[in-house]
């Protein structure tokens, strides 16, 4: 227990002991993914599943923590699977290295207690908000642009991705810092952490943080 | 008088807060038109902190929000 007494009293023991049990997805190891998986390897979630197909290149390098100039051509998957290994021995990992589709989300997320959406795509997130809500997982929403974030706990049944992004809705700033997915992938965790201990969240309620203007606006949906 | 809140990178070029005079605009469309916003870059529209669309009509002393849709991993 030496290992996690740092988390105490933050966390109490049995909460510590209750997260050994849990079983994360962190669909993408990118920008967010890369922060997500090593904070939930820390803190000591019992399972992590990581899923991405893409590998690492020379623009990943000013945000993606798991990406050096040694890393560059390899899969970000197994990236990702090594750092938890390295990180804590005593999580066990599942690795997906490839990416998520309508044909593999079924499995990808199989026995998960919560999902993180650490994804770049619109659609993507459709794809996977459609199966958590299919197979009643909560799914932790986190979306970076240039200094923004956003980020929100969608439970099942609450249509949230669907309604963020409307069919009209288009990306137009792709630019990303390096703090900002940091900054994103902590709020997420956070709110990943209080969904898998029972703790008290504001399910759909976006939080819309601005770091340019040190702003955070939550947004209730 | 109406007044529109942008919000992130809405403000890039503009400024974080304008009055309008709401006989010079009827609806959200209208503001977001006269601000040179498109329709696409918008996912979160409040007025007076309730969810609406670009169509929907404004009135003297609503505050309208924009925030502009955030969607990189």
């Amino acid at each position: 227990m030496e290992r996690y007494e740092r988390n105490i009293p933050a966390i109490s023991t049995e909460e510590c002991e209750k997260l050994k049990t849990k079983h994360v997805a962190v669909i993408g190891c990118g920008g967010l993914g890369g922060y997500i998986i090593e904070l939930l390897a820390r803190i000591g979630v019992g399972k992590i599943t990581v899923c991405d197909g893409d590998v690492f290149g020379v623009s990943n390098l000013n945000r993606q923590i798991l990406c050096t100039e040694d890393d560059l051509g390899k899969s970000k998957a197994l990236q990702a699977a090594d750092r938890i290994m390295s990180v804590n021995s005593g999580v066990e990992v599942g690795c997906f290295d490839e990416f998520m589709t309508n044909e593999n989300v079924s499995e990808i997320i199989s026995g998960c207690d919560i999902v993180f959406d650490a994804l770049d795509d619109i659609s993507a997130r459709k794809i996977l908000a459609k199966a958590c809500e299919r197979y009643n997982v909560p799914y932790i929403y986190g979306a970076i642009s240039g200094w923004a974030f956003q980020a929100a706990v969608c439970l099942p049944g609450s249509g949230l991705i669907e309604k963020l992004f409307p069919e009209h809705v288009e990306i137009t700033d792709k630019s990303v810092l390096a703090f900002t997915p940091s900054m994103c992938a902590s709020f997420q965790v956070s709110l990943g952490l209080k969904v898998l201990l029972g703790r008290e969240v504001e399910p759909s309620r976006v939080y819309y943080v601005d770091l340019l203007f040190s702003e955070t606006e939550c947004i209730d949906f | 008088m109406v007044e529109v809140r942008l919000f992130a990178g809405l403000r890039k070029g503009r400024q974080k807060v304008y009055q309008m005079e709401s006989a010079s605009v009827k609806t959200v469309k209208d503001i977001m038109d006269a601000l040179d916003i498109e329709v696409k870059e918008v996912n979160i529209l409040l007025i007076n902190g309730f969810h609406q669309k670009p169509e929907t009509e404004v009135k003297d002393g609503d505050v309208v929000s924009l925030f502009p849709a955030v969607g990189g991993g």
